[in-house]
């Protein structure tokens, strides 16, 4: 492998990285909450996606208009989620939590079968990315520039928005000591609301970069980039967003390179990033910037 | 006198009443297994498209009427065995229709087997599949022949002297068919120079792509099914690589170039049936129906399983039953049967029978040629 196509490797490393990442700020904001994997991540995604593709194909939305407006239902979606199958298992065993987001990743895909139908949909990728730099023998999709400075802005606004307001604050809190912080006046519904709804105008927001990439919808895309967000944030520590984004660029980067390195071993590809995922859990479970929780 | 008529009337009045009953014979149940939801939808609900247009022409047999039982795999390996075992054990069904990919085919056909019940896969070219059965058949050519017939073309019609080839080894029919083309690429002077695997449901193949991009192959071999398929075009395309594209049957869908788009200009593929290339009366006949009800052109599916079910009811009339033991031998001795995909004539469970090769251009299948075995 010579240096312009390790480069070209590492620019797929890190376009592939910035998915995983986006997706898995959604998922682990959740988690560090509520102590609750959601499971249902993945599908509200590909609700969002199809959202999307609404505003675009049918209503004919430029693609900004198309990704706010999917955004916004979407994260009305995730309240509603939280409201319904969430909320009244709050005092549950956290147990029944995750089968409960279990019955609602199912429900999200079955639903989406019956109302999108079966067939894959095109999902058109807009002219702003779709230019093609050349540089030499390099070929960078500007797809590929613009999803990471994205991620690097989503990260950034979020961690202003947690160490630097009121809101952050109590959300801060709550994922320390959700009772007592009841006991302090803090109205905890309001705060996990705009936990699920900011959680899930990412996972459009991610999904929609994703179909953008990877221009096909259909109503199980969300299952594998849902897994891998899931393996991405506990890599990096669950419930640390710093922590999912390294998480998500460790597992694109490792990805690309190993198949990469060995086209033979792309068959593994999946395996990889399930085997650092046991690995991670056997020998590291707080991640690689998560903290030892006392117990 | 008068009591007589009376009898008589009464005993006609009663054979008149009987007759629709006697008419109106149970129903013979055919399962019909197919990719309705999933990864393989595409190709299942336009199988189910020629099925129903295959029952509204055909809707009885032997006098009795035909009630088709769809059941949907979801293009999984494990619910297309527990559906066909559903289909078998709760439905009854005389035969059953399907599945159409031949990773599922290859899982349900042990059930019906075990069963004694036959099975008819329209698409599934994987040859393992009635390999030492009794009750697997299919109305398509297999993949020994479809390999032959892509690499005839990558030689002839591409001047390809080198390939590369992109396998699917998570699908049966991607690893069959891609060995089937390198052995017979060999055998006309080709060399494979890097053969990548990549599995179902992957999205990214930059750096498989990247490999094939290095060695510089006259040509690029990509049996894959369209999910894949049209994403590795687009990304090909985005690295670079200019190099001709030559597929298999799963390419022809119209989410190919829909997700494709510019990608597939130029993409050629071998497969069962196009409308342009029918040569056939009865292929006259459906294309003109199945224009008139769907509004879209037919394809190599929704043609093979409208096969499928002409003839298993061909097979039943012949051995006036709809008893397997009955008519199963006279499902194996299916002769010059004049298909919609072309006459056929079942060779050891196996159609034997033209491939197609059709090719992208201004967003369209074209056909370019038919191949005769």
């Amino acid at each position: 492998m010579d240096g312009a196509q390790l480069l070209q490797q590492i620019i797929n490393g890190l376009t592939l990285g910035s998915l995983y990442a986006l997706i898995a700020i959604g998922y682990t904001m959740v988690y560090g909450i509520l102590r609750l994997i959601n499971f249902a991540h993945g599908d509200v995604l590909m609700v969002g996606c199809y959202l999307a593709w609404f505003g675009a194909v049918q209503f004919g939305l430029p693609w900004w208009a198309a990704l706010m407006g999917s955004m916004a239902l979407t994260a009305l979606l995730g309240v509603l989620i939280d409201q319904g199958a969430y909320r009244p298992l709050r005092s549950a065993p956290r147990i029944s939590a995750l089968i409960t987001a279990i019955g609602v990743s199912f429900f999200l895909e079955n639903l989406g079968l019956v109302v999108f139908g079966g067939r894959p949909k095109a999902f058109e990728r807009p002219e702003i990315f779709n230019q093609l730099y050349q540089i030499g023998d390099l070929r960078v999709l500007s797809h590929s520039v613009w999803v990471p400075i994205i991620t690097a802005l989503v990260l950034a606004g979020l961690l202003w928005m947690i160490y630097r307001t009121r809101l952050g604050m109590a959300m801060r809190a709550l994922s320390r000591d959700l009772v007592t912080v009841q006991l302090m006046g803090i109205d905890t519904n309001r705060v996990v609301a705009v936990t699920f709804a900011l959680g899930s105008a990412l996972a459009a927001a991610g999904g929609i970069f994703w179909a953008m990439k990877y221009p096909q919808i259909n109503p199980l895309m969300g299952v594998l980039p849902g897994l891998k967000a899931f393996v991405a944030a506990v890599l990096g520590g669950i419930g640390n967003v710093v922590g999912a984004v390294l998480g998500g660029l460790m597992l694109g980067f490792g990805e690309i390179m190993l198949v990469a390195l060995w086209p033979e071993l792309a068959g593994y590809r999946d395996a990889l990033a399930f085997v650092l995922l046991i690995g991670f859990l056997l020998f590291r479970p707080s991640g690689i910037l998560g903290q030892e929780l006392p117990s | 006198m008068k009591r007589l008529a009376l009898v008589l009337c009464l005993s006609l009045l009663a054979a008149l009443v009987a007759a629709p009953q006697a008419g109106a014979a149970e129903p013979i149940k055919v399962g019909v297994l197919m990719e309705v939801t999933g990864p393989s939808a595409m190709y299942g609900q336009n199988g189910l498209k020629g099925l129903e247009l295959a029952q509204a022409n055909r809707p009885t047999v032997l006098g009795r009427p035909v009630s088709v039982v769809v059941a949907d795999n979801k293009s999984d390996k494990v619910e297309a065995s527990n559906a066909a075992n559903r289909l078998i054990q709760h439905e009854k069904v005389a035969a059953i229709l399907g599945p159409l990919t031949s990773g599922n085919s290859l899982a349900a056909a042990p059930v019906c087997e075990a069963a004694s019940v036959p099975m008819i896969s329209p698409w599934a070219t994987n040859p393992m599949l009635t390999q030492g059965k009794q009750y697997a058949f299919r109305v398509c050519f297999i993949d020994p022949f479809q390999g032959q017939v892509g690499a005839n073309f990558a030689v002839k019609n591409l001047k390809a002297k080198t390939a590369a080839i992109m396998v699917d080894i998570a699908q049966d029919y991607c690893v069959g068919i891609t060995n089937f083309f390198e052995k017979a690429f060999k055998d006309l002077g080709g060399q494979v120079v890097i053969k990548t695997p990549y599995s179902s449901g992957d999205q990214e193949f930059g750096p498989q792509l990247m490999a094939i991009k290095a060695k510089n192959p006259d040509i690029i071999y990509v049996p894959a099914y369209v999910n894949e398929g049209a994403l590795i075009a687009r990304q090909a395309r985005e690295l670079g690589l200019k190099q001709p594209m030559l597929g298999g049957d799963a390419s022809q869908a119209d989410e190919l170039i829909k997700i494709g788009g510019q990608a597939v200009e130029g993409l050629s593929f071998t497969t069962h049936f196009d409308e342009n290339g029918v040569t056939t009366q009865s292929g006259q006949a459906f294309v003109k129906a199945y224009r008139a009800k769907y509004n879209e052109a037919p394809d190599s599916c929704s043609a093979l399983t409208y096969d499928a079910y002409n003839v298993l009811l061909d097979a039943m009339e012949k051995a006036k039953s709809a008893e397997a033991k009955a008519f199963v031998p006279y499902l194996a001795n299916t002769k010059d049967f004049p298909g919609v995909t072309g006459v056929l004539t079942l060779v050891a469970h196996d159609a034997v029978k033209p491939a197609v090769i059709l090719q992208v251009k201004d967003g369209k299948f074209a056909f370019v040629a038919t191949v005769n075995p």
